[in-house]
């Protein structure tokens, strides 16, 4: 597993670039642009299971989902960060992406440390030391817990 | 205890007497903006919407702006399947290319008005807050959701009040304040808040309110606000909309609100956003002299006609600087032909300006005025972020229209007081 850590204010034009807004939507078109403009090296080594460590403001600006679908794609497990941008955040639930918002946590990481997640508990390990982070309430559980917001849709649909 | 604009709002549309912060809530919105993302909206959903059809005819809100003249086979067939969706489904609220940027359209026909509530897919659907409305930006899959189902959940923001005391001094606008208060309490400082301007706002217009409001994401804001008084009320009144047709909802009194800020605007100067985050914030004064290749005078923040009256006002007469492509995007073709009228649309292709068509232009780098490596671009956009504008090697500047129309002048950043009457 692989921790990819970046500063404040990374935002959707860094973690996929706007030219592509309108080209490129699904998952196979999102995966080689992610993070092209921040970290060219991002799409090509990323792997299943890895984490981002982010900063201040994480995903902030447009409200395209890009980034989100891509992330999801490529198999990050989770971003962690100081806090996040309230699109990017509604995002990440839609699409049943795990996000972490522990301030804590994000600054206590130094290279080589490893993160363990505890998601039902609240809890985040980094390295040895252990932080809680609130955990989101239940009817949002329900949406992430239902494979992303379509999916929940789509049975409310169903039993309507 | 009373509640906020925030609290009220959306009290009123999840039918409770009373919400708090942090409570979530369901409700159903008067409108759904999306624009060219439609497309991909629909696509996501097409054997749902076999099946159910859309929530109702009347919830979507459809502009197509984003990359208009479809600059590809791919956004061509995008807006191609966007109109026969339209057809199919009796979509009410359909703007096709050429009417504007969908929330100057938003505005100018009527449909965010005051006391509604809309969500939209873009981020600066924010914007509605200038005529008292509630408003905030969603992510595509939201969008689809809604379009199926015209119910989404909300949590209550906290909300942060802001003074604005005195008045802002000759050459410095509505852009500048906004700029001044991201500057100061940064990118995230609004982080999902709601946030009420309160104190000397009749010097400012619904164009200027619009400003403000637009960038009210900028920092991190769900929604932004200015309360219905006589200038909202005659500006409605001047697109038709008459006073039975909307409820203005107001803050109780004695509402409990999460920050207060104070800003004193005669203290206020120019200032220019520089690369590559908005809260980047200097004065004009310490950037002036900088090298420009091109400016960009129009978009959503700054596209309507008092906009393009200022910067017309300082080109009149005048040829823009040899090393400067300087571009005009009117927010709307109502604001093209009114420019036009004006006799503005002659000063600026007199000055050898460029006109856009109504639409978002080069503003998120999708066409029509990208940027090389190597260049700087002043503009009167919401963002500057590193590769907004197609080139992560360029650099963009962020700043009033009378900054801007000044620099075009010059080459240089360079201070609209030094050139405006």
């Amino acid at each position: 597993m692989r921790i990819w850590r970046y500063g404040d204010n990374v935002n959707t034009d860094q973690l996929f670039p706007g030219k592509y807004t309108y080209t490129c939507s699904t998952a196979e078109e999102i995966k080689p642009h992610l993070l092209e403009d921040l970290d060219p090296d991002f799409a090509k080594k990323v792997q299943q299971g890895d984490i981002i460590l982010g900063g201040k403001n994480f995903g902030c600006g447009s409200s395209r989902e890009q980034p989100v679908v891509g992330l999801k794609a490529v198999g990050i497990k989770a971003v962690v960060a100081e806090s996040f941008a309230r699109i990017f955040y509604r995002s990440a639930i839609n699409q049943g992406l795990i996000l972490i918002e522990c301030p804590e946590a994000a600054k206590s990481y130094s290279g080589g440390d490893e993160i363990n997640l505890y998601v039902d508990k609240g809890e985040i390990k980094v390295g040895d030391r252990v932080f809680a982070f609130p955990k989101l309430p239940e009817e949002i559980i329900a949406i992430r817990d239902a494979g992303g917001l379509l999916n929940y849709t789509r049975e409310r649909l169903k039993n309507r | 205890m009373g509640m906020t604009f925030a609290e009220k709002i959306l009290a009123k549309y999840a039918n409770q007497k009373k919400v708090v912060p942090s409570q979530i809530v369901t409700v159903h919105p008067d409108h759904l903006l999306t624009h060219d993302n439609t497309a991909a909206i629909i696509s996501k959903i097409n054997p749902e919407l076999e099946e159910y059809g859309v929530f109702s005819k009347k919830l979507p809100v459809i502009v197509l702006d984003h990359v208009i003249p479809a600059a590809s086979e791919k956004t061509a067939t995008n807006h191609k399947n966007i109109r026969e969706f339209v057809k199919r489904f009796g979509i009410k609220n359909f703007f096709d290319i050429g009417v504007g940027v969908c929330h100057q359209v938003v505005v100018e026909k009527g449909l965010g008005l005051p006391g509604k509530l809309l969500l939209g897919s873009d981020s600066h659907t924010c914007s509605y807050g200038a005529v008292g409305a509630f408003s905030s930006g969603i992510d595509r899959t939201e969008a689809a959701s809604l379009m199926l189902t015209g119910e989404t959940w909300l949590k209550v923001p906290n909300t942060i009040k802001i003074n604005l005391r005195g008045k802002l001094s000759r050459g410095v606008y509505a852009k500048d304040l906004i700029l001044h208060i991201i500057g100061d309490i940064s990118a995230s400082g609004a982080n999902y808040c709601s946030v009420e301007y309160y104190g000397d706002v009749k010097q400012f217009s619904v164009d200027d309110r619009f400003t403000v409001c637009n960038m009210g994401v900028e920092m991190g804001a769900k929604n932004s606000v200015f309360f219905v008084d006589d200038i909202t009320r005659s500006y409605l009144k001047s697109i038709g909309i008459k006073h039975s047709d909307y409820d203005a909802v107001y803050p109780d009194k004695d509402a409990s609100y999460f920050k207060e800020l104070n800003y004193k605007l005669d203290d206020i100067v120019p200032v220019v956003a520089c690369p590559h985050t908005v809260d980047n914030v200097k004065t004009v004064t310490e950037m002036e002299g900088l090298d420009i290749q091109q400016c960009l005078i129009g978009t959503c923040t700054n596209g309507r006609v008092s906009d393009l009256k200022i910067a017309a006002d300082i080109l009149k007469d005048k040829k823009v600087h040899p090393n400067v492509r300087l571009l005009i995007l009117p927010a709307s073709k109502t604001i093209y032909k009114d420019a036009l009228n004006e006799g503005l649309i002659d000063v600026f292709i007199d000055a050898d300006a460029v006109i856009l068509p109504p639409g978002c232009g080069p503003c998120l780098g999708a066409h029509q005025g990208c940027l090389a490596p190597g260049e700087r671009c002043l503009s009167t956009a919401n963002r500057n972020f590193k590769g907004r504008m197609g080139c992560k090697d360029a650099e963009i500047y962020l700043a009033s229209p009378a900054t801007v129309a000044a620099t075009a002048l010059t080459g240089k950043i360079t201070d609209p007081r030094k050139v405006i009457n």
